[in-house]
């Protein structure tokens, strides 16, 4: 049977180890935006041993690329793109630098999951196409690095009672097989 | 020859454009409350509850659906007798779309296809538009507009089947491509199939099925019993809501065909997400 927890950024290995694939989770705290561009230049980072533009030890990033915001709202529509494309970079982050959980949508490769299996890290889903639902639990925002790219940019947001579902947890279970498995008629 | 003015058609489709980005079709709501009230799996029911309530949020606070906004795409009938003043209506087409994506608050997504920079100053906000023209009888100008968002374009194929393969062959290969799309492309889906015609023509036919009415019966008889298997055959896979297991994996499936080459039978799959923002402007 599926759990709710509320959790709150930084995540702890004891926080992620009792997840389970096909919890619910509401998360709170502070938690970091990035896609593929953005990932990209995190890696050329680390490969050139310089600091990263925020402490990725026990954070959690959402892979999004906002709307523009309003005048006077922190954030535009907010839900989550397609994971595969970060596929080539979650690994390292992972297990280099210690990054607890991911926010996106859609499969993982193997190498994700065994990266979340190995260094204790989850991979929740949240709602694709609900963007504007998600906003609402967003409190701030703020672009910290690359601003040039956008929409791509990385950016610092408050976020409060976040609903995610955990898709791939830190014993090599996948919500998308199992869901499937049980409403497959073959 | 009727005139129609420049600046008219770039206001209509500004506008229509930004009503879209945050009001989702009546004809997809109705489909997403029927999944809701068919729906048997809880967790898919629960994404079900969430995207009805974003579609109240995003109308309520004119906010975007999704904040992917799509590239914006057009099937254009221009009517032979019609005369755009003030200006060519493709340029009309391309500025009316830079307005309502500025003026929407809705995303630039449109980027070089190497570097991945962003074009909107080099270019302009979130164009060139996706235009596909037809040359027709009379004196109307009809123009088809759909957001088209990159996760479900990802998934989308297009093959050349061998003849012989038929009927069964176009059903076995969409529900490959829907089976190997998985949670990816935003399910509840709408299908597009085209089949038929030259490579590049199945291609355009499965985009242009995306922009029919959802729930709305296929005038061809052959094909509408194919659409019916497919959808049976389609939501046995039991994909669900965002991939997480279900019953409703799909909203509909939308065929499109065309007579084809005696060597070929192509066929094309595109995918559109739940959120199928779409509509129709008459000038």
């Amino acid at each position: 049977m599926s759990k709710t927890y509320n959790l709150t950024t930084p995540l702890s290995e004891a926080d992620v180890i009792q997840l389970k694939a096909g919890d619910i989770v509401y998360l709170s705290g502070i938690i970091y935006t990035a896609r593929d561009a953005a990932h990209k230049k995190l890696i050329d980072l680390m490969d050139a041993k310089e600091e990263l533009p925020f402490d990725v030890k026990g954070s959690v990033i959402y892979f999004v690329g906002p709307t523009p915001p309003k005048p006077g709202d922190p954030i535009g529509s907010a839900g989550p793109t397609t994971s595969y494309r970060m596929d080539s970079y979650s690994p390292r982050l992972i297990n280099e630098k210690g990054l607890r959980g991911m926010i996106g949508k859609g499969k993982r490769n193997k190498e994700v999951t065994d990266a979340c299996s190995k260094s204790k890290a989850i991979y929740f889903g949240a709602t694709g196409g609900a963007g504007a639902l998600l906003a609402r639990q967003i409190k701030s925002a703020e672009v910290i690095a690359y601003p040039e790219l956008g929409p791509e940019a990385i950016r610092k947001l408050e976020v409060v009672d976040f609903p995610l579902t955990v898709i791939n947890d830190t014993y090599d279970q996948d919500l998308y097989k199992i869901g499937r498995a049980q409403y497959e008629i073959k | 020859m009727r005139e129609i003015k420049y600046e008219d058609i770039v206001k209509s489709i500004r506008d229509s454009i930004m009503y879209s980005g945050t009001n989702l079709p009546k004809d997809a709501l109705e489909k997403m409350n029927e999944a809701y009230e068919k729906e048997k799996s809880p967790v898919a029911r629960e994404v079900l509850k969430q995207l009805l309530e974003n579609a109240d949020i995003a109308s309520s606070e004119d906010k975007p659906l999704c904040q992917d906004t799509g590239l914006a795409v057009f099937f254009v009938k221009v009517g032979e007798d019609v005369k755009v003043v003030g200006g060519t209506l493709k340029a009309a087409i391309n500025e009316g779309t830079e307005k309502g994506y500025k003026d929407g608050y809705l995303r630039a997504s449109t980027c070089h296809w190497d570097t991945r920079a962003n074009l909107k100053d080099e270019i302009g906000y979130n164009l060139p538009a996706i235009i596909h023209f037809d040359l027709v009888e009379g004196d109307e100008l009809e123009i088809e507009y759909a957001a088209k968002g990159g996760g479900s374009e990802n998934v989308s194929r297009a093959t050349v089947i061998p003849p012989a393969a038929g009927r069964q062959g176009v059903i076995d290969y969409v529900k490959e491509v829907v089976s190997n799309a998985g949670p990816n492309p935003c399910p509840p889906l709408t299908v597009g199939v085209g089949i038929g015609g030259t490579f590049e023509k199945a291609v355009i036919s499965s985009k242009h099925a995306l922009f029919r009415k959802l729930g709305s019966v296929n005038e061809n008889s052959t094909l509408e019993s194919m659409e019916k298997e497919l959808v049976e055959e389609l939501n046995k896979l039991g994909i669900g809501a965002m991939g997480m297991g279900g019953t409703q994996t799909v909203f509909g499936v939308h065929i499109e065909k065309n007579p084809c080459h005696i060597a070929s039978l192509p066929v094309s799959v595109n995918v559109q997400c739940h959120s199928s923002r779409h509509t129709v402007i008459k000038l």
